[in-house]
């Protein structure tokens, strides 16, 4: 389980552009549970996938993974229970090293990093099936570079490298967005998949409101740091893409509004 | 004819061994390390004020060693711990590497000609034959260089070689592996310095002073010899990149030699080392690169 508790945080304190973006702030992930995000931009989707992994600080409140606080903790420490995927598919794998040597890398994540063999060869095989399942062809290629694959052949190589080992969450932020339709899709399948097939605790940020109403077991909209949508399990299966939008616009008319008054 | 040849590759082959240590910073972590400019010296100066006290001159290999490494991780810490920018951090660590190696050195030229070194001491003079002599320095330093190539070939490929690789590549993948992507890059400067300090200790025995400003455009020739081996060998996959840099470093020597035989002063050396780097960046630009991108 991951909670946050009484979050706050501002972007540039003590400048004429203080922003605050998080005030007491409380959200809570059960065990198993597959959120998706959506927010327009600036709502703080990104900042809470940050405050979680521990990319940025915060200012106040407390973070808990599984009981622990984590609030101290360094990034590379927490994302040792933490996958992550970003939006930009070479942010996950290692353009200049081959398919092998990039899962190699994966599959060592949390043991020591020391002058044992860089590959070992009993799991290659483990390697080659685990690609097989991908149905991208990886399989045949283990030794080219994998800067010379597609976007979305990337983004497939970093959802596997992330998930290659035992983790509590698994964090996607907009790992959908820059693919085209059509591997978008085969993309959201496998997650799915390995998210289902591995039990793992996700949240998914996303712009795509199909997938946030189609995937996961509850759909969070945000807005300016607060959270103003929470559907979970039944309430979320009734969820419509309609809902959604009139939600934005609701939202974004009465910030609208808001923006009118402050001008005169 | 054969002296100079023999003098290019006794040079070529000293000076590899440096070459292989850039390699690893700016090929392979992508980090541009001014400190050899001190660590390379800084072998040097540990090598002579050793033999000048007697010792065993195969000692002088291993101390060279860690202490480039040593400075190598200063080098990091500074850079990781005090937040200073990768270029900043190897200029101040090069700039104090001056005044302390002229501190261990006790002055700007320490001659040890008259000490036994690894290439000329009184074992190899019993028994080595006379004739074989002359090719001696050049047969150590193959030796050597060889040994260092595959130890660094052998890193390379281990579990730390790859975070190293990684680390060059992409951060963020460091820190999703749950390690911290500053450890080991100051892993990655340590050993690059070792080999800059050692080939500076080689250097020392070969020609016989240590001298302070051999240091200066050390960076610049390791660079040179990166670049020219790579482009050499761009096109054979099968060539492994630390003996495609041994090459460029044999190549780049030569060339030395070439300007120099062509009527330059051998005090015009550092000018030649510029312009022939110079050259190299400017016909290597000429079909894009990733090293040109970043030079």
């Amino acid at each position: 389980m991951l909670e946050l508790r009484g979050i706050q945080k501002h972007y540039y304190p003590g400048t004429a552009h203080e922003l605050c973006l998080f005030d007491h702030f409380d959200f809570t992930v059960g065990d198993q549970e597959f959120v998706t995000v959506v927010g327009s931009n600036g709502s703080g989707k990104t900042s809470l996938l940050n405050m979680i992994c521990g990319s940025i600080p915060v200012d106040l409140g407390q973070i808990f993974l599984r009981g622990k606080d984590i609030t101290a903790m360094p990034e590379h420490r927490r994302l040792k229970f933490i996958g992550r995927v970003f939006q930009n598919p070479a942010m996950g794998t290692c353009s200049g090293m081959t398919l092998l040597e990039n899962l190699s890398l994966a599959d060592n994540k949390g043991k020591p990093f020391g002058l044992k063999k860089g590959i070992d060869a009993k799991r290659i095989s483990r390697y080659r099936e685990a690609l097989r399942e991908l149905n991208l062809g990886l399989e045949e290629n283990l030794d080219i570079p994998v800067g010379a694959l597609s976007g979305g052949q990337r983004q497939a190589l970093a959802l596997l490298m992330s998930t290659m080992t035992p983790i509590d969450f698994l964090i996607l932020d907009e790992h959908t967005a820059a693919l085209d339709p059509g591997t978008a899709e085969r993309i959201m399948e496998l997650t799915d998949k390995i998210v289902k097939e591995k039990g793992i605790t996700t949240i998914m940020v996303t712009h795509n409101l199909r997938y946030a109403v189609e995937y996961g077991t509850r759909l969070v909209m945000m807005h300016q740091g607060k959270v103003v949508m929470d559907r979970s399990d039944r309430e979320k299966e009734q969820l419509k893409i309609d809902d959604i939008l009139d939600k934005f616009n609701e939202i974004s008319m009465g910030y609208a509004k808001e923006q009118n008054l402050q001008k005169y | 004819m054969t002296d100079i040849i023999m003098g290019i590759l006794e040079e070529g082959l000293t000076y590899a061994i440096m070459a292989l240590g850039v390699y690893l910073t700016y090929r392979i972590l992508n980090f541009p390390d001014l400190s050899v400019d001190g660590t390379f010296p800084l072998g040097g100066a540990v090598t002579a004020v050793l033999l000048q006290a007697g010792a065993n001159p195969l000692l002088t290999l291993p101390v060279s060693f860690f202490a480039g490494a040593a400075a190598g991780m200063l080098t990091g810490l500074i850079h990781i711990k005090l937040r200073v920018r990768d270029l900043l951090s190897g200029i101040i660590m090069m700039t104090a590497l001056y005044s302390l190696n002229l501190r261990i050195a006790g002055r700007a030229n320490v001659p040890v000609f008259s000490r036994e070194t690894i290439f000329d001491n009184a074992f190899l003079d019993k028994w080595v034959p006379a004739g074989v002599q002359p090719f001696l320095a050049v047969l150590f330093l193959f030796l050597i260089g060889m040994v260092m190539k595959r130890l660094l070939d052998w890193y390379l490929g281990t579990k730390s070689g790859f975070l190293l690789r990684a680390a060059g590549d992409n951060e963020a993948l460091i820190t999703s592996l749950a390690k911290d992507k500053g450890t080991v890059k100051i892993i990655g400067l340590s050993l690059s310095n070792a080999f800059v300090a050692l080939s500076g200790c080689l250097y020392c025995q070969k020609s016989g002073f240590f001298e302070i400003s051999t240091g200066t455009g050390t960076m610049v020739i390791g660079l040179a010899s990166v670049i020219i081996g790579m482009k050499l060998f761009q096109k054979r996959t099968s060539v492994k990149a630390t003996t495609a840099v041994i090459f460029g470093s044999i190549v780049y020597k030569t060339c030395v030699a070439a300007a120099i035989s062509l009527g330059m002063a051998a005090s015009d050396l550092k000018l030649i080392t510029a312009v022939l780097f110079l050259l190299i960046l400017a016909v290597s630009s000429g079909r894009k690169g990733k090293v040109t991108a970043n030079a």
